[in-house]
């Protein structure tokens, strides 16, 4: 009995460590495009170009990086799609403001509405890609940044997940807030959004990813390369210097370290927030 | 009791509203409209260039070799694409949700890294690794003695290669449901098993895969719609080629507005896709409801 006991035990380490070696070795496949990436970017074009490739640069240099700021418009890419970000926050606010309002107030066709906002996700982009290009057009936007960031500003999801998690606040905490003469919006300001800091977080990194790395509206509406996102002006990039890997490599990597950055300190609300959102 | 005034819900919910009516649900309508009619730029820069030319644009798109050509390369993602990521997302999930040492947490963020990446830097990236002459997927197979692959210049492998990047991006999002859902079984339901005597392949087919059959269908149906909108990679890195044997549907509609300003006519073609997209949710939803009357 006992040595049956100690059997299982150690079949049951083994599989541990096979589940492990084969994770790694899926890790490793997933990681590559990463690990190439990053190490071409401080490659000299002409080693990019060998026919045996180097893993480790020989000479690591990042003249690819300077070249992308002083020869190409990459710093007025990174203004653009720094305001972006910033209004996609202000979008972020709409959400919870209505998330809130879905959650926390009775009002006349509330059900009705909040069906109405559900029913926009099924929506596909392709449908509205053309209408709302014509109606930014009417409205004399094409070709400017209002153009680039109203279409995406507020989003059904968004709305959907700050109602879940405001609908359990109590409502005693709103009333005692009412009774303090606090007014509606007061009580949203000081109260709401400091207790909705865990969807917050999460939904304000995702804002952020969504934001850092929008690409088809700023395509579509923006005709003008000072309107271009770092997205854009990648692809343009990879047209204009369609041989020069080290010098797309470059771009590649400023466009995707920072994001990267940014999961690995927050990645515990990320994927926690899943849990939060009730995605299961 | 109701302290607040009648239209503070509404000044709550006015600018979220507004911004999706006009950019969301209007659009809806306009698309209808307009796939009705030969809107194209001369219609955009006067309205009276524009006619009625009632369903011509249904018609003629049912026509197009390169519309019909979308729809095949279409099916073609759906059909490998979608159980390709499921397959591999639920996978790598069990595994990681098998694993008891702490290394397995960090698996996580490595397959789910993908997933939040810049759609247009990972295609530039895949570009260069999938490069005949100086990517690295080709030298590396040279090592063992593998002809290089034309990885996006035959018709049929560039799709597989679209595909790869694709399902290496789809992996994390659907890799943390599935571990959401993998957590949510009860321990007991095991421990009985073991009890019973149950081998893991029978804790896995008999208790395990029935049990996640809810994420299995959000799964599938998110992903199916996903791959029906396959656009980013094939725009960025092939732009359809070669021979239009990349060209999803939503390229097609994109290339048709935007590129030829033909509105009207891709406006059509987006309310194909959107029909089609409508359908197929409906007769997901009728099967699990089938399943699960069982």
């Amino acid at each position: 009995m006992k040595t049956n006991a100690s059997n299982a035990k150690k079949t049951y380490q083994i599989q541990q460590v096979i589940a492990g070696i084969i994770l790694l070795i899926g890790g490793l496949l997933v990681a590559i495009p990463f690990i190439w990436m990053i190490l071409s970017a401080f490659k000299p074009e002409s080693e990019v170009l060998q026919l045996t490739p180097t893993l480790w640069p020989e000479t690591i240099t990042t003249k690819n990086f300077i070249y992308l700021f002083e020869n190409m418009n990459f710093a007025v890419y990174l203004r653009n799609t720094i305001i972006i970000v910033l209004f996609s926050f202000v979008g972020l606010f709409f959400n919870a403001m209505a998330g809130y309002a879905f959650a926390k107030y009775k009002f006349k066709g509330r059900d009705k509405l909040f069906y109405l906002v559900l029913a926009t996700m099924m929506i596909p982009g392709q449908v509205t890609m053309i209408p709302v290009y014509l109606i930014l057009n009417q409205m004399g936007l094409t070709n400017t940044m209002a153009g680039v960031v109203l279409p995406g500003l507020v989003g059904a999801f968004s709305i959907f997940l700050f109602r879940q998690f405001m609908s359990t606040i109590p409502d005693e905490l709103l009333e005692a807030a009412r009774l303090d003469g606090a007014s509606e919006f007061r009580v949203f300001m000081q109260l709401i959004l400091p207790i909705s800091k865990p969807i917050m977080a999460v939904q304000g990194i995702l804002t952020f990813i969504a934001g850092w790395n929008s690409f088809l509206w700023p395509l579509i509406i923006a005709n003008d390369e000072s309107l271009y996102t770092l997205s854009v002006g990648l692809s343009l990039l990879k047209g204009q210097y369609g041989g020069n890997f080290a010098l797309q490599m470059a771009g590649s990597t400023f466009m995707v370290i920072p994001i990267v950055i940014i999961f690995i300190i927050f990645q515990k609300h990320i994927i926690e927030g899943y849990t939060i959102s009730g995605m299961k | 009791m109701k302290s607040y005034s009648k239209t503070t819900p509404y000044l709550f919910i006015g600018p979220a509203l507004l911004l999706l009516a006009l950019f969301s649900l209007f659009p809806i309508v306009v698309a209808l409209v307009i796939s009705f009619t030969d809107i194209d730029l001369a219609g955009l820069a006067d309205y009276s260039n524009i006619s009625f030319i009632g369903i011509e644009n249904y018609l003629h798109i049912f026509k197009d070799p390169i519309f019909l050509k979308s729809i095949g390369n279409t099916i073609f993602y759906v059909v490998f694409g979608v159980p390709l990521v499921i397959a591999c997302s639920l996978g790598i999930a069990l595994l990681i949700n098998f694993g008891t040492a702490r290394i397995f947490k960090a698996f996580r963020l490595v397959f789910y890294m993908p997933s939040i990446t810049n759609v247009v830097a990972v295609a530039v990236v895949w570009t260069y690794l999938y490069n005949p002459q100086f990517g690295l997927f080709n030298y590396l197979l040279g090592l063992v003695g593998i002809p290089a692959i034309p990885w996006l210049q035959d018709p049929t492998i560039a799709k597989g290669s679209l595909i790869a990047l694709a399902v290496w991006r789809a992996i994390g999002v659907n890799m943390i449901i599935f571990l959401a859902a993998l957590q949510g079984i009860p321990k007991t339901y095991y421990e009985a098993a073991q009890l019973d005597g149950a081998n893991n392949w029978k804790q896995l087919t008999k208790i395990t895969i029935p049990l996640l059959r809810y994420a299995i269908f959000f799964v599938s149906i998110t992903t199916m719609i996903g791959w029906l909108q396959f656009f980013e990679e094939p725009f960025v890195m092939t732009n359809g080629g070669p021979l239009d044997s990349t060209t999803s549907v939503a390229l097609f509609i994109y290339r048709n507005g935007f590129q030829l300003s033909n509105f009207g006519y891709a406006a059509a073609g987006s309310f194909v896709l959107f029909v089609t997209i409508i359908l197929i949710t409906i007769i997901q939803f009728r099967l699990q409801k089938k399943d699960t009357d069982f």
